[in-house]
């Protein structure tokens, strides 16, 4: 934060006061050398902004070009503002690709929550055998890339016949994200003072109620951390949905999720002389994210950090 | 009550175990079953073999370079990343003038952290999207706009980022930099701003410049963070399979020109799904699973310092 703080010397009185002077002096060497600093320093931070703003706007500004401009020079305007290609995007799929991610986040984001907290609960709260071993053996799985285990879950779900359906993807999905659900919530749930679940507990609560109508609540803040963690995570997946989603016959629906879309209108449209499109598409891919992220900024990286942090 | 503990215990764990076991635990074991045969994954017959495969797999060139591809990543990525972002992070947080009252960060940090850390939030497949605008082989792509612009490049012969061996993987690694420096930015600040103010004014009394309080005071109070990134962008550098496969050349997931971005998970895809040797891509799996193990292990050694208490 930018706000200085007080003044820890104000009104103390006796030999403390006589180091002022030098005081003073010692501040004046550090601000010196910031100016020079400081020039630097904000040049590097504009330089960075710089460089993450302009490739986006960017290539926004491109879904208003047309093909010929965006193959010619870098620098020309668009010269006419037409939603043209955001309607061309659209028309390929883009919001199938939507509503497909959609329809598996909500559930799996979903699942995940309520699995993950209630192993994660269970492990943080109750003794018993093999406690220890049950939160090492969900922990352990955090560490590794999922594509090393791709082949056997591939043929895995083809058995299963979940190829291309959404709750085979769900499923995975909500697999994949409970090591670190459950290593997430098992800390946090440490942290819940055990007074309100022992009252409830002699109120003759069951063990289930206490958990959803006292414990739940409590973990709120958790949750909404995990959760935002989960949705980015999930929504980001791009080698699952790859392979597990392809179409597994002609008459199969096409259920591609929005990386996977993306990509693929992004191979089709190097042939079909669309790259506008392809743009509008990015850009309508990017809204949704921006208004959430530009929305609960301060949860979404109070979110994903708190996920890294012991 | 203590009759009813159980039931409850076992209620709570079963769907996340079984979920958690049958589609990933499972995958993993039987990933080093079928390291062990021939398997071509369409039909179910299959010959033991031992451990031809890891023999092949010691003898192929592709892979060895694949392999030091990943090596150079998992030496580069987390180096760059946590260097920039410590300094990011410093200058948001301490690197003000020290005029009035001693430690504070420069202004607009607050502004600057949202820019920088909005990349985290994109999924790959956007990236993919930007990033091959961006790097266009032709003087409409963004970079060499740039350079043509400021009379760095001849528009008549422009670098082709993105198929030249020698600056394929550097494309790919500045990537993966742009997206991440904002998270771990975010990161560091939180693991700064818990260090108390007056530590910093110590220093600052003490006579230390900008770069002794960074270097001797905010460094060693930040190892634990350091720490923690240095694993995830380890583990980052294992994956990079969705910006190789969109982004490069190649057939079936990119890799190209002539290996030159090869990586270990591309290399594990196509020859899994596109020369359909399931076996042969179960021990490459296997192998990097022991690398990230092994890396992992060493990175959390090799950082380990005597924690600070403040």
């Amino acid at each position: 934060m930018s706000t200085p703080i007080k003044d820890p010397i104000e009104g103390v009185d006796g030999p403390r006061s006589s180091a002022g002077p030098r005081r003073a002096s010692q501040q004046e060497r550090f601000a010196d050398s910031g100016r020079v600093l400081n020039v630097f320093s904000h040049g590097f931070l504009a330089l960075w902004a710089v460089l993450i703003v302009l490739p986006i706007l960017w290539v926004v500004l491109g879904s208003f070009k047309t093909d010929a401009q965006i193959g010619g020079s870098a620098w020309t305007w668009p010269a006419d503002w037409s939603f043209g290609a955001f309607q061309r995007a659209w028309d390929k799929g883009v919001g199938g690709f939507l509503l497909h991610t959609a329809i598996v986040l909500v559930f799996s984001v979903g699942l995940t929550m309520l699995f993950g907290s209630m192993a994660a609960y269970v492990l943080a709260r109750y003794e018993f055998r093999g406690n220890r071993a049950l939160y090492f053996f969900f922990v352990a799985g955090a560490m590794f890339p999922p594509y090393l285990a791709l082949v056997p879950l591939f043929f895995m779900l083809k058995n299963f016949g979940m190829l291309n359906t959404y709750q085979g993807l769900i499923l995975v999905y909500v697999a994949y994200s409970m090591p670190f659900t459950v290593f997430f919530m098992y800390a946090f749930f440490r942290t819940l003072p055990t007074a309100l679940h022992e009252a409830a507990m002699l109120d003759g609560c069951s063990h289930t109620r206490a958990f959803f109508q006292v414990m739940m609540p409590l973990a709120k803040p958790g949750l909404v951390s995990v959760g935002i963690f989960n949705v980015l995570g999930q929504w980001n997946q791009y080698i699952l949905p790859l392979t597990l989603m392809q179409k597994q016959s002609g008459t199969d629906p096409d259920r591609s999720v929005l990386t996977q879309g993306l990509v693929n209108l992004m191979f089709q449209s190097g042939y079909k002389n669309d790259m506008p499109a392809l743009f509008a598409g990015m850009t309508i891919a990017m809204v949704p994210v921006l208004v959430v992220y530009l929305s609960f900024q301060r949860q979404v990286q109070a979110g994903l950090t708190a996920g890294t942090l012991k | 009550m203590r009759h009813r503990k159980y039931p409850f215990i076992v209620g709570f764990l079963f769907v996340p175990v079984v979920l958690y076991t049958v589609l990933m635990v499972w995958p993993y074991i039987q990933t080093f079953g079928y390291s062990l045969t021939d398997w071509s994954g369409e039909s179910q017959t299959m010959h033991f073999v031992g451990l031809k495969n890891y023999t092949t797999l010691f003898g192929d060139t592709v892979f060895r370079e694949a392999l030091l591809h990943n090596v150079l990543l998992l030496v580069f990525l987390p180096v760059i990343t946590i260097l920039l972002a410590l300094f990011f992070a410093f200058m948001l947080n301490v690197g003000g003038r020290g005029t009035t009252g001693g430690v504070q960060g420069v202004r607009g940090s607050g502004f600057y952290r949202v820019v920088f850390f909005f990349p985290q939030v994109l999924s790959v497949a956007i990236l993919a999207v930007l990033f091959e605008a961006v790097y266009r082989s032709d003087s409409g792509g963004l970079l060499n706009g740039i350079l043509v612009k400021i009379g760095l490049e001849n528009p008549q012969n422009p670098i082709e980022w993105l198929n030249d061996p020698g600056t394929v993987l550097w494309c790919l690694l500045a990537i993966v930099v742009w997206q991440g420096v904002g998270f771990y930015l975010v990161l560091f600040s939180a693991a700064m701003q818990s260090i108390p103010r007056e530590v910093f004014e110590a220093a600052l009394l003490d006579g230390a410049g900008r770069g002794q309080t960074f270097f001797r005071v905010t460094m060693p109070l930040l190892w634990d963070s350091v720490q923690t990134a240095w694993v995830y962008l380890a583990i980052a550098a294992m994956d990079f399979f969705a910006l190789v496969s969109t982004l490069t050349p190649g057939t079936a997931y990119g890799g190209g020109p002539d290996y030159h971005s090869e990586v270990l998970s591309t290399y594990l895809m196509r020859n899994f799904l596109f020369y359909g040797k399931s076996g042969y891509a179960c021990a490459m799996g296997v192998v990097i699973l022991l690398i990230t193990l092994v890396v992992s292990v060493f990175a959390l050694r090799v950082t380990r310092r005597e924690r600070i208490e403040f």
